[in-house]
C-alpha cells in the first residue's frame, strides 16, 4: 500500500498533465484512496508517470540468443554485477535476459514486447522471457513466412487461413501477428538468397504476392479483434525509394487498424549519385499519410549512433548488410516460418546514410501531429540500444542540445532530410509519456498499463525533474512494479517476477485436421510436440481478443 | 620394438549402445579396449586379431586388444579406437587455451605385448 | 510383462543430439521398465532399454549410504565453503536443471562450464569469430539438395540424421529423398557412413583446414596449386567439383562433426568449414551445422549463453560472468589444479578427460549427479542417484539446432531430479551464505553445518 504525495503527474490517457496530486496503490493497483497505514512516498520535485511501455524491440529467443553468443566483445566490458539478491549478467547491445531486464526497470520501463519469434522458437523465447525480471513482457509471432498460410491464402481458403492464425497464437502463447518482409524469407531460402522487391512480385513457387499476403492478415488480425491486430516490417526496408512501398501498405489497411514498424527504416526518397541511388528523406511524405489516418500507427526506430546489433527476421536485409560492416554474419533458417540475419554495426554520424537516418528518425517525431499513434522506439538493437532511450528523449526534448548535434553530423545527409524545417518544436513531457508510454500500451490494447487511473497496474516509474533530460530519464528515483518499490532512490531493493502477456483467441478446433497432415509431411517435430504446454506461461495475463463480425471496418482507436 | 602411428577416437554404435547399459559394466570395457589397426601394419608387427598391443604417449599408456581391418577402410598407420577410459589415458592435457584437448590423430608408439589384459597406467 | 501397461508418443529421446521426438514408448509400468520404443534406432533403443530403476543408494556421502537431503547438506557445505568451486557438465541434463546451476554458480562465484568445451566448443570459438549461417533440421530435408558430411560417422553415432532429416527423409521440394540429393563424405577413413555418399573424399590426418581452405579458394575463383594433392591427399579435379557443386546446388548443407574440432587446428577447422558455408552464399542458399554429440548439449549452451551473454568456459568469481576458453574451460582448470571443489551433472570427466585432469578431481572433492555408476561416482565425496531425464524426469531440451521440445517421460522414479537435488542445494547455500555472495568480498567460510 502506498501514497504518492507532491508529486507532478503526467497521465496523459486521463487528462493529468502536470497536476500535483495523490496517486494511491493498493494490492498492485491504483486506487483512489489506501487504506491508513499506507507508506507514504514523498515526490516533492518530481515527476510521476505511468511505466513505460516498449512496443517493439529483441530481447528474448533463438535470434537474440545467436546474437548474444556471436560476439563476446559486445558484452565483456559492460558487466552487470550481482547484488545479495539480484542476478549478474552482462550488457551491451544485446543483454543477458538478467541483466535486460533489471536495464529496463532502472530506466523506468515496466513491459515490453519482444517483436519477433518464429512459432518453432516460442518455447524458447518464453524460457528467456521467465528468466528477463521485473517487467511484463510478450512477444509477436513471425507468420509473414509461413508455408501453410501461404498454402490457403492462394487456394483462397480464407476462413482456414483466419482459424489457423488463431489457432498460432493459441499454440504459441503469443501476443500478436508480425510480418517481416512477407514472401521474402521464402526467396531467400527457396530461391537462391532471392528477396522480394515489390509489392505485387510472385513469392516463388506460390501463387501469392506480398500485397495479398498484407492484406489478408490486416483483415484477420482485426476480424479476429486482437488487442494488437498486426505488426508489419514492411518490404524493402533500407532501400533507397522504398518509402513508395510503405505508403502501398499503409493504404491496404483500407480503414482496418494496422501498426508499421521502425517506420524509419520504410521513409527512403531516392536520388541519383555515382554508382547507385542515395537514399533521400521522404519523412514528410510518410508522416503525412499517418497523420491523416486515424487507423495507422507507428513506432519511429529511430537511429542513434554508436554501437548496435542489426538482428532482424529479414534475413536478405541482414545479409546486405554484411556488406557494410564487412565482419561477421549469422543466418538462421527456420523451416516453413522464417529465418533471421544478424550483424553488428555501428552508425556513424559522419557516414552519410547514417547520417541521414538519425534525421529521418528525428524528423518523424518532429513531424507527427498525433503523439498516441507515433510512438517512441529504436527498433532495439537494430537502431540502438534501449540503453540510448534517454537520450533520444532530450533530443526530442532540447531543441538546443539538438540544433549541437546536427551540426556534428554529415551535413550532406542533413540537406537531404527535411529536419532543419521542423527543428524547432520540442517535445512536452506531456507528449513524452504519451510516446514512451500512455500510446504504446493503447496500440498494444493493454487497457491497465500506461496511465494511473483507479484500476491501472500499478507500474509507476518517478523520475526527478531534471533540466537535462537524458540525466532525468536515465535513472528515475522509484521504479514500482504492481505496487511494489523494486527501485528506490535509485537503486534495486528486491527481485520481482513480471508477468508474461499473451492472447487466446478462440479457434475452431477443426483447424486442427489442416494442420497436423502438413506437419506430419513437413516438418521435423511432432505436431504433438509443437504447441506450447501452459506450463511455460509462469505468471502470466491472457489480454482478451473481441472478435467481430468478418468483413466490419474496425474503428481507429 | 615401437612403431609410431596416429591414434582416432571417436564413437561407435557398440560403445553407443553399450554406455547405456553403464560406462562399469562388461560390455563398454570391452568395446572401449579394443583398437582397430590396419591388415597390413598389423602383419608387420607380428599381430593377429585380438593380440594385445601397448599404445603409448608423453602423457600415458594403455593397453589394448587388436582387431583388423582391410587398408580399403582404415589407411595404414592409422588405428581407430571407440572413447572411453583407455582412449583418455592417452590424452594430454594441454588445450591450447581452447579448452579442448587433442583425442584424434594423436601420434601414438604401437608396441605388441605378450599375453596381458587390456589396462591403463 | 505385466498387464500395466502404458503407451507414451511422441516421447523424445535424447541420447544423441538428433534428439527425436517421435518414439512411441512401450512402457512396463509394474517392473518400470520400456519394453518397446518404436521409431528408435539402436543407439536410442539401448537408451530407453537400459534406463530402468537400478537399486541403488539415494546418495553416497564420504562413500557411506546416505538420503539425498543428507547428500544436499554436504554439497552445499562443499560449496558455500570452496574458493575456487567449478561446475561441469549439463549436457544430459534439462534446461530446467541448467537454470539452477547457473544460478548456483552465479550465487558462489563459481566456474560454469559445459560438456561444449570438450566438443563443439572449438566451433562455438569459431563462431564468435564469424557467425554462421544454419538452419533448422526441416529445411535440409526439405530443401537441401546436396549435403556434404564432414568428420563425422553419423551411421554409428546419429543413425537417423541420415533417415529421419537429411539423406533419405523426403521432404517438400526433396520428394523422393535420396534420389533428389547428392550426398558428399569427407573423412580420413571408411566407416559405415560411408555407403551412404555418391561421392567420398578420403582426406590424410591433419589436413582437414588445408582442404577447406582450397576450396573457399575455388569457390571464390581462386587458384589452387595441384601440388595440394599431396598435402592433403585430395586432387584438385575432386576439390574443382566438389566447389562446383557446392555453388550450382539449389540449397547445400554442410554438417560436421568432432573430425573437425578434436584435431589439429580446432576451432580453425571449423572456422573454415563455417567460412566456406558463408562465402557460397554469395552463389546459393548454403547452410552449416555442427552436429551435437548428447541430448541437451544445444540447451546448456542457450541456458548459459542467455542467462550469462558467453555459452560455455564462464566464470563468476568477480561478481560478474567472465568468458575465456582456456582459462575459464574445465579440462585446463583440472589440469592446472585450480579448482577446489567441483559440482559434476549428468558427465563423466573422470572418464573421459585427460589424465592430470583426472588426477586432480581424485584430489578434491567432488559432487556429483548421475542415474547410473560412473568413474566421477566412483571418486564423489557426494554422489547422488538420480532420475533419468526424459525418461523419468520431466522438463525442456533443445535438439542440435535449436529447436526446444519438451520431455514426456515415460515412468516415474523413486529418485529425485537434477533440477529437484540442484535446486535443494541452491536453497542451503542460499541459507548458509545469506544471499548471493557480494560482487567483492573476501571469502569468509560460510557458518558450519549445526
Amino acid at each position: 500500500m502506498l501514497r504518492i504525495v507532491n508529486g507532478r503527474v503526467y497521465d496523459p490517457a486521463n487528462g493529468v498533465d502536470g497536476a500535483v496530486r495523490d496517486i494511491c496503490v493498493q494490492d498492485g493497483k491504483i486506487v483512489a484512496d489506501p487504506p491508513p497505514g499506507a507508506r507514504t512516498i514523498d515526490a516533492r520535485g518530481m515527476v510521476v508517470m505511468p511505466g513505460g511501455v516498449d512496443i517493439h524491440c529483441h530481447i528474448a529467443g533463438p535470434k537474440v540468443n545467436l546474437a548474444r553468443k556471436v560476439q563476446p566483445e559486445d558484452h565483456r566490458h559492460d558487466v552487470h554485477p550481482r547484488t545479495r539478491f539480484t542476478r549478474s549478467g552482462t550488457g551491451g547491445t544485446v543483454p543477458s535476459t538478467f541483466a535486460t531486464g533489471y536495464r529496463y526497470a532502472a530506466m523506468g520501463y515496466t513491459a515490453a514486447m519482444e517483436a519477433a519469434v518464429t512459432p518453432l522458437g516460442a518455447r524458447h523465447t518464453l524460457e528467456e522471457l521467465h528468466d528477463t525480471p521485473v517487467i511484463d513482457k510478450g512477444f509477436f509471432v513471425l507468420m509473414g513466412n509461413n508455408v501453410l498460410l501461404f498454402r490457403l491464402l492462394q487456394e483462397g481458403r480464407r476462413e482456414e487461413f483466419r482459424q489457423a492464425l488463431a489457432w498460432w497464437l493459441a499454440a504459441t502463447k503469443g501476443y500478436a501477428p508480425k510480418l517481416v518482409n512477407p514472401g521474402g524469407d521464402e526467396m531467400w531460402k527457396g530461391e537462391r538468397n532471392a528477396n522480394i522487391t515489390d509489392l505485387d512480385q510472385k513469392i516463388g513457387p506460390f501463387d501469392l504476392t506480398p500485397r495479398k499476403v498484407i492484406a489478408e492478415f490486416i483483415e484477420a488480425g482485426n476480424e479476429l479483434g486482437l488487442p494488437h491486430p498486426v505488426h508489419i516490417h514492411c518490404n524493402n526496408l533500407g532501400h533507397s525509394g522504398n518509402y513508395q512501398t510503405t505508403l502501398e501498405t499503409m493504404r491496404m489497411a483500407e480503414g482496418r487498424r494496422a501498426h508499421i514498424t521502425h517506420i524509419q527504416f520504410h521513409s527512403y526518397g531516392s536520388v541519383a549519385g555515382k554508382s547507385t541511388d542515395n537514399p533521400t528523406s521522404k519523412a514528410r511524405e510518410i508522416a503525412e499519410y499517418v497523420n491523416t489516418h486515424p487507423n495507422i500507427s507507428a513506432d519511429v526506430g529511430a537511429v542513434m549512433f554508436g554501437r548496435s546489433t542489426s538482428m532482424t527476421g529479414d534475413a536478405p536485409l541482414a545479409y546486405m548488410l554484411r556488406r557494410f560492416g564487412g565482419g561477421k554474419w549469422v543466418n538462421a533458417d527456420t523451416e516453413h516460418e522464417s529465418g533471421c540475419g544478424i550483424v553488428p554495426f555501428t552508425y556513424q554520424d559522419r557516414v552519410y546514410t547514417n547520417a541521414l537516418q538519425w534525421a529521418i528518425g528525428l524528423e518523424l517525431f518532429l513531424l507527427s501531429e498525433d503523439p498516441w499513434r507515433m510512438v517512441f522506439s529504436t527498433d532495439h538493437p537494430n537502431g540502438g540500444s534501449f540503453m540510448s532511450y534517454p537520450r533520444l528523449i532530450r533530443l526530442l526534448m532540447d531543441a538546443e542540445f539538438r540544433k549541437e548535434q546536427m551540426a556534428k553530423v554529415n551535413q550532406q545527409a542533413l540537406e537531404h532530410s527535411g529536419l532543419r524545417d521542423c527543428q524547432s518544436r520540442e517535445y512536452t513531457l506531456s507528449e513524452i509519456a504519451i510516446i514512451t508510454r500512455a500510446a504504446p500500451a493503447r496500440l498494444l490494447g493493454l487497457a491497465s498499463k500506461g496511465h494511473l487511473g483507479v484500476g491501472a497496474d500499478a507500474d509507476i516509474t518517478i523520475y526527478e525533474e531534471d533540466a537535462d533530460k537524458e540525466k532525468m530519464f536515465s535513472t528515475p528515483r522509484y521504479v514500482i512494479k504492481d505496487g511494489e518499490p523494486i527501485i528506490e532512490d535509485h537503486e534495486f531493493r528486491t527481485d520481482h517476477e513480471g508477468r508474461l502477456l499473451h492472447v487466446a483467441p478462440d479457434y475452431d478446433q477443426g483447424i486442427e485436421q489442416v494442420i497436423q497432415p502438413f506437419f506430419e509431411d513437413y516438418y521435423s517435430i511432432q505436431f504433438g510436440n509443437y504447441p506450447v504446454a501452459d506450463r511455460y506461461l509462469h505468471h502470466h495475463q491472457t489480454v482478451p481478443t473481441a472478435p467481430q463480425a468478418a468483413g466490419s471496418a474496425a474503428s481507429a482507436v | 620394438m615401437a612403431v609410431t602411428m596416429t591414434l582416432i577416437g571417436g564413437r561407435s554404435s557398440k560403445q553407443g549402445t553399450s554406455l547405456c547399459a553403464g560406462k562399469l559394466g562388461e560390455e563398454y570395457l570391452q568395446i572401449s579396449s579394443t583398437v582397430e589397426m590396419n591388415v597390413e601394419d598389423m602383419a608387420r608387427l607380428g599381430l593377429t586379431n585380438d593380440s594385445m598391443v601397448r599404445l603409448r604417449t608423453d602423457v600415458g599408456e594403455a593397453v589394448l586388444r587388436c582387431k583388423g581391418r582391410q587398408t580399403k577402410d582404415l589407411p595404414p598407420g592409422l588405428l581407430f579406437m571407440a572413447y572411453g577410459p583407455l582412449s583418455s589415458q592417452l590424452m594430454a592435457g594441454d588445450t591450447a587455451a581452447t579448452g579442448m584437448p587433442i583425442s584424434k590423430n594423436l601420434d601414438v608408439e604401437v608396441e605388441p605385448v605378450d599375453g596381458s589384459a587390456p589396462s591403463g597406467e | 510383462m505385466s498387464d500395466n501397461i502404458r503407451i507414451v508418443p511422441d516421447a523424445t529421446c535424447t541420447f544423441c543430439g538428433c534428439v527425436c521426438d517421435d518414439m512411441v514408448l512401450t512402457v512396463d509400468l509394474e517392473h518400470r521398465r520400456i519394453t518397446k520404443s518404436e521409431n528408435a534406432c539402436v543407439l536410442g533403443k539401448a537408451w530407453f532399454k537400459e534406463h530402468g530403476i537400478e537399486e541403488r543408494p539415494f546418495a553416497l556421502v564420504g562413500g557411506r549410504e546416505a538420503s539425498t537431503a543428507e547428500g544436499v547438506e554436504a554439497a552445499a557445505q562443499i560449496l558455500a565453503n570452496a574458493q575456487f568451486p567449478v561446475i561441469y557438465g549439463l549436457s544430459d541434463t534439462t534446461c530446467e536443471a541448467q537454470r539452477v546451476a547457473v544460478a548456483i554458480a552465479d550465487m558462489i562465484g563459481g566456474n560454469l562450464d559445459t560438456t561444449t568445451s570438450v566438443c563443439h566448443g572449438p566451433t562455438g570459438i569459431a563462431f564468435q569469430a564469424g557467425g554462421e549461417s544454419t538452419a533448422s533440421l526441416g529445411e535440409i530435408k526439405n530443401r537441401a539438395d546436396l549435403v556434404v558430411f564432414w568428420g563425422g560417422n553419423p551411421a554409428e553415432a546419429h543413425p537417423r540424421l541420415f533417415t529421419r532429416y537429411a539423406v533419405t527423409a523426403k521432404g517438400m521440394y526433396i520428394p523422393n529423398g535420396k534420389k533428389d540429393r547428392t550426398i558428399v563424405l569427407v573423412d580420413v577413413r571408411r566407416t559405415p557412413s560411408t555407403p551412404v555418399a555418391d561421392i567420398f573424399i578420403q582426406v590424410k590426418p591433419r589436413s582437414d583446414f588445408e582442404v577447406l581452405w582450397a576450396l573457399r579458394a575455388l569457390v571464390k575463383g581462386r587458384k589452387v596449386d595441384p601440388s595440394i594433392e599431396q598435402r592433403t591427399g585430395v586432387s584438385l579435379a575432386v576439390l574443382e567439383d566438389l566447389a562446383g557443386r557446392m555453388k550450382s546446388c539449389r540449397y547445400g548443407a554442410l554438417l560436421f562433426g568432432m573430425g573437425l574440432t578434436m584435431n589439429r587446428g580446432r576451432h580453425f577447422n571449423a572456422g573454415a568449414l563455417l567460412a566456406l558455408a558463408t562465402d557460397l552464399n554469395e552463389f546459393t542458399h548454403f547452410v552449416a551445422k555442427p552436429v551435437r554429440g548428447h541430448g541437451n548439449v544445444t540447451g546448456a549452451d542457450n541456458v548459459v549463453s542467455w542467462s550469462t551473454g558467453f555459452p560455455f568456459g564462464v566464470n563468476f568469481s568477480r561478481g560478474y560472468p567472465r568468458f575465456n576458453p582456456g582459462e575459464f574451460t574445465t579440462v585446463d582448470l583440472l589440469s592446472r589444479a585450480e579448482a577446489d571443489a567441483a559440482l559434476i551433472i549428468a558427465s563423466d570427466p573422470a572418464s573421459n578427460f585427460p589424465q592430470a585432469a583426472i588426477e586432480h578431481l581424485k584430489r578434491i572433492p567432488v559432487i556429483s549427479l548421475d542415474p547410473k555408476l560412473t568413474h566421477t561416482g566412483q571418486i564423489s565425496r557426494v554422489a547422488f542417484t538420480t532420475a533419468t531425464y526424459g525418461i523419468n524426469a520431466p522438463g525442456t531440451v533443445y535438439r542440435m539446432d535449436d529447436v526446444p521440445i519438451t520431455l514426456r517421460p515415460a515412468f516415474d522414479s523413486p529418485y529425485p531430479s537434477d533440477e529437484q537435488v540442484l535446486a535443494a542445494i541452491r536453497d542451503r547455500v542460499r541459507e548458509l551464505l545469506g544471499g548471493n555472495r557480494p560482487a567483492i568480498s573476501t571469502r569468509q567460510p560460510a557458518a558450519a553445518a549445526s
